[in-house]
């Protein structure tokens, strides 16, 4: 209980840090387009039940879809391309030819070919960090201590209960640790994509404000897409702590 | 009731075949204990896990009561050096994992365990995880779990090596105790001369790589009363060590 206080009271001034920081580099500035921290809060406390809210659903319902969908594909891969060192020395490879590959420049092509809606946008991001994941999580696998999965085979473990018991227990942690880092991959990402949307997300409303000079609700925008990355990553702490107890003991 | 004919074991190291373990022919006789001492890197581990049907052999054939051994058996446990604990069980979930791979019911695992874990004074760390406990703990733990599962044949593989010199003899009381209570065979993998002695009805002593049996020193005193502190026993310690000295060149 007193390390959880502790931990809220390190959160509290780690933001009252920010905020002051904030308010300085305003003041110096002296530019609309960066206004003090507590004028951008009220206003963002008026836009978000008018407009912003909906924006704010729509951009974290495709971040949540991208990242589950990158999640889904490339952690099954991943673990699996770990444990056969053969077919690893043929993936690698490709995977190290087309990683530094930056994806986002193919963006007009899986706009032209997807159209511009949500499929298009959720293409985009699991294109990118589907290799963030699987590159991860690859690694992870291959670090299972060998006495790990050696001491579970003698107690008569199929291959099958060796992933249950051992490879997927053992690569928890990490799949976090590449869960947290495409999330804020795929925020930005979508942030850019939904620049091109015609009507709907965060990116789209932070620009649409921009391009009308109302930084008002501009910087309601940037608040929005701030917290939103906070609360993701907040539920996926929380889903670590469920998942992973035996780190935090 | 284990039985190695002409076996012997090599890897490949890049392009390289590295011989680890050369024309060894040795009985396992039910109900006895042995202890396997040889210079480092003699394949002494090898050869356990060649017993527990880990590793195929690259010649020869081992037999479990007449039947070639191609996989880990049900009647045989494997005790490691580094205890082989996963770190994401607590220490229940780790010691009912055999009885659990076995589709043992809960009731009959939880009966099995709580007796097992009294024997082992570790029935206040059942919900704690291996990073919270002592090496001596963990490898109860490992014991527990091992034992769970009623083997007839105990493996063990440097089990006390990473352990304090006082733990150390405490846990080699209480692995002698086990095994007499249980009625096991077993085999130990050491590099000390006092633990062979102390542990090993029988004595083999492996040469320098590629490992082949030596030496195999019968040891009658082994197990009575007060052992440790009798001539007998460092007599027994001083041939061993001249034997060692003589073969590990």
């Amino acid at each position: 209980m007193n390390s959880n206080m502790n931990k809220t009271l390190t959160y509290i001034a780690a933001a009252l840090f920010l905020f002051v920081l904030w308010d300085i580099l305003a003041l110096i500035l002296h530019n609309p387009a960066l206004p003090r921290p507590i004028p951008a809060i009220i206003a963002f406390f008026q836009i978000f039940p008018q407009s912003l809210w909906r924006h704010f659903l729509i951009s974290t319902y495709r971040v949540l879809v991208s990242l589950f969908i990158g999640l889904a594909i490339a952690v099954p891969l991943g673990l699996y391309l770990g444990r056969e060192p053969k077919l690893d020395k043929w993936v690698s490879p490709q995977l190290y030819l087309t990683y530094p590959v930056p994806k986002i420049a193919l963006l007009p092509v899986i706009f032209a070919v997807f159209k511009i809606g949500d499929l298009s946008k959720i293409i985009l991001i699991v294109l990118i960090i589907f290799f963030q994941i699987i590159v991860t999580v690859r690694d992870a696998a291959q670090n299972i201590p060998a006495n790990s999965v050696l001491s579970v085979l003698s107690l008569g473990a199929t291959p099958k209960e060796i992933y249950r018991h051992v490879i997927i227990p053992g690569c928890l942690p990490e799949i976090f640790t590449a869960a947290r880092i495409s999330l804020g991959t795929a925020i930005s990402i979508l942030f850019f994509a939904e620049s091109f949307a015609p009507f709907d997300g965060l990116g789209y409303f932070i620009f649409e404000a921009w391009s009308r000079v109302n930084y008002p609700e501009m910087f309601a925008g940037i608040i929005a897409i701030s917290l939103q990355g906070f609360i993701l990553f907040l539920i996926l702490d929380f889903m670590q702590r469920r998942f992973c107890p035996w780190l935090y003991t | 009731m284990l039985t190695l004919n002409n076996v012997s074991l090599a890897y490949t190291n890049g392009r390289a075949s590295v011989k680890a373990l050369a024309d060894i022919n040795f009985q396992i006789e039910r109900g006895k204990s042995y202890a396997i001492i040889g210079p480092s890197g003699c394949g002494k581990t090898s050869l356990i896990f060649l017993m527990m049907g880990l590793l195929p052999p690259t010649t020869g054939e081992i037999l479990l009561d007449g039947e070639p051994l191609l996989k880990p058996h049900k009647d045989t446990a494997l005790i490691l050096q580094e205890y082989g604990l996963l770190p994401w069980k607590t220490v229940w979930e780790n010691a009912a994992l055999g009885l659990k791979l076995r589709k043992v019911a809960e009731e009959e695992i939880n009966r099995i365990l709580e007796r097992v874990f009294e024997e082992l004074e570790l029935t206040e760390c059942i919900d704690r995880y291996p990073s919270q406990l002592s090496g001596g703990q963990k490898q109860r733990v490992a014991l527990a779990r091992a034992l769970s599962l009623k083997p007839k044949l105990l493996l063990m593989d440097e089990p006390l090596s990473a352990l304090d010199a006082l733990t150390r003899e405490n846990l080699q009381e209480v692995i002698l105790k086990l095994i007499k209570r249980y009625q096991m065979t077993s085999v130990l993998v050491t590099h000390s001369i006092e633990e062979a002695v102390y542990l090993g009805q029988k004595i083999v002593i492996l040469s320098a790589r590629p490992g082949r049996i030596c030496a195999q020193i019968d040891n009658p005193e082994q197990g009575t009363d007060g052992y440790r502190k009798k001539t007998s026993y460092h007599e027994k310690c001083s041939e061993v060590r001249s034997l060692l000295e003589v073969y590990s060149q």
